[in-house]
């Protein structure tokens, strides 16, 4: 009973994002490739909704349109005015730049003044763990400590909305599985909207409140699969096993298809 | 109290009152799994310190440890290379002059050049002669980056550009700067202009190219996130695209420093203004009154300028690389 009392709490709560049938294609004529077709989905302010699919179904395509550097063929995209903060799996951080600048950039290009920006790009480090550490160059610093600083610029951004490319596709199995952790860790403390996209079906059920499965070529949506598990979660977990087996079995048909 | 557990997993209560019928439920699978601490409890999932502290020591593991040599040692080791390579080179130039393969009023030897340029660097013509050159080699080739890094940056940024005067740099680049300078005098007659004219023409083009390569491969990931948080226009170009590309544009500006100094060492023989002398000019003289170890003398000069130029870009390109991971310990 508590369980269906808290879904309706959480609908009510305000729409961070709403994806209404939106298409991206490229190219035309006979090279034409349709890489999403009518996506439609919402986000709850705060929710962690991970993207699931094989490869091709359009998922980095998304995230650009999300991110506002790329625009749809075709529908709308609606993030009422939240600002949205972008991470890959390659943390992208700028070479020339030590770990707290790379941090800094953000608040820099938006004229936060020097003093300011130091503390906060000190605080967001601690935030990641990495306090004392933003000296270093990224190439000084290891594959997941890396994500860790793209993690708190991107959080420089200000951002509401924090869109996550394979983030931790990368890394090393202990580390993913700590990072996990302090990634839900840092969106309990922040309320930040989550959108990650990955391909490991664990990993999404180890993270979303809901995850969202796409088909391929072109990418819609095949059925969005709510996870009520209690967290925190444990990748290992039973229960975790269980509903990523649910979710394979339905990617497994999905991809099938593609080799008849 | 098993059994029932298992009963309303199987069956959730939940199933019929969901809002959304395209959500599918997750079915809980296992008996324990709806005991809410049951597989939490048994030490799997970590607390907050148990996580902190391990990633702390991935971090230190993972945390490359580097040992600085000494400075002392670490100068050593570059500068006895090169003195080796010094005392070689005089070597082979004594012995071929002990050869008397040529007089030695038409090939001295490395102590008559070197005792030569010990009494010119005391004399206030030779530093007039330096200054006159270095001050054109400076303003010549702040000229030409200014020109390279305008034109790079255009060429880069408008494909109608690139398609119109793309491949026209490299051949530019290309033509030995000599062949301008009949040019160059007939416009500007023997004036400071004809020289600077070739030395621009001649470095410009070597830097463009740095500066449009540069821009071309900077990796979109970078340009991407640049965008994302905010950078746009003349923001993007400072702050992402500007140091993305400064290695390839380092390249490019030492290339230019070459073709601008080997020009200027073209111009300075041709256009020989009258009262105004330079390295090129003293060089001339030498050639005319047959001064064998004058001229000798000032080719060292000529040389030790581009040994410290080089060794200049060198530090700079060193200290680049090792700020963004990719020292070499070459020195």
């Amino acid at each position: 009973m508590t369980a269906v009392l808290d879904t309706t709490a959480a609908t009510a709560t305000a729409t961070a994002l709403r994806v209404d049938g939106v298409s991206r294609a490229f190219g035309s004529g006979a090279g034409r490739l349709v890489a999403l077709d009518h996506v439609s989905f919402d986000v709850r302010a705060g929710e962690f909704v991970c993207l699931l699919g094989a490869s091709g179904c359009g998922k980095s395509t998304l995230l650009s349109l999300v991110a506002g550097i790329d625009r749809p063929s075709d529908g709308t995209i609606e993030v009422g005015g939240r600002r949205v903060g972008l991470m890959f799996q390659d943390s992208a951080l700028f070479p020339w730049l030590t770990a707290a600048g790379n941090v800094e950039l953000p608040l820099k290009l938006r004229g936060v003044p020097r003093r300011e920006r130091r503390a906060r790009a000190d605080e967001l480090l601690s935030m990641v763990r990495l306090a004392g550490l933003g000296d270093k160059r990224p190439h000084e610093l290891s594959g997941g400590m890396r994500q860790r600083v793209s993690l708190a610029r991107a959080f420089a951004q200000e951002a509401d909305i924090l869109c996550m490319d394979e983030p931790f596709g990368a890394l090393d199995a202990m580390t993913r599985d700590l990072l996990h952790d302090e990634l839900e860790r840092i969106w309990r403390e922040t309320g930040v909207t989550v959108m990650f996209v990955t391909h490991d079906v664990r990993e999404a059920v180890r993270l979303g409140d809901r995850v969202i499965l796409l088909t391929s070529r072109p990418g819609t949506v095949a059925q969005t699969f709510e996870v009520e598990l209690e967290r925190p979660r444990r990748i290992d977990a039973p229960e975790v096993a269980a509903l990523a087996n649910t979710i394979t079995t339905r990617l497994r048909a999905e991809v099938t298809r593609h080799g008849r | 109290m098993a059994a029932d557990t298992s009963v309303e997993a199987v069956t959730p209560a939940t199933d019929g009152a969901r809002p959304a019928a395209s959500l599918e439920k997750p079915a809980p699978a296992a008996p324990e799994a709806s005991e809410a601490g049951g597989a939490r409890a048994d030490g799997l999932v970590l607390d907050q310190e148990t996580i902190d502290a391990t990633l702390a020591g991935l971090d230190a593991l993972e945390t490359a440890v580097d040992a600085p040599r000494p400075t002392a040692a670490r100068i050593w080791a570059a500068i006895w290379p090169k003195i080796a390579a010094v005392v070689l080179f005089l070597l082979v130039w004594q012995i071929v002059v002990w050869t008397g393969w040529k007089p030695d009023y038409v090939l001295p030897g490395p102590g008559a050049a070197l005792s030569n340029l010990w009494h010119q660097v005391v004399h206030e013509e030779f530093w007039s002669a330096l200054a006159r050159t270095l001050r054109r080699a400076i303003i010549g080739y702040a000229l030409a980056v200014v020109v390279g890094t305008v034109v790079g940056v255009a060429v880069a940024r408008f494909r109608l550009l690139r398609t119109a005067v793309g491949s026209f740099i490299t051949a530019l680049q290309t033509m030995p700067s000599i062949i301008w300078f009949p040019l160059a005098i007939l416009l500007f007659q023997l004036t400071e202009s004809a020289i600077m004219f070739v030395v621009v023409l001649g470095a410009a083009p070597s830097i463009a190219n740095g500066v449009i390569s540069g821009i071309d491969y900077v990796p979109p990931l970078f340009t991407r996130v640049g965008r994302t948080m905010g950078a746009r226009g003349a923001s993007l170009y400072r702050y992402v695209i500007g140091p993305a590309a400064w290695p390839s544009v380092l390249a490019g500006l030492k290339q230019g420093w070459a073709f601008a100094w080997r020009s200027l060492m073209a111009g300075e023989l041709l256009v020989i203004i009258p009262g105004h002398p330079s390295l090129g000019s003293l060089l001339e003289n030498d050639r005319q009154f047959n001064d064998a170890e004058s001229l000798l003398a000032s080719m060292i000069v000529i040389f030790i300028i581009g040994v410290l130029i080089d060794s200049l870009f060198n530090a700079v390109d060193q200290r680049l690389r090792a700020r963004r991971g990719l020292a070499v310990r070459a020195d």
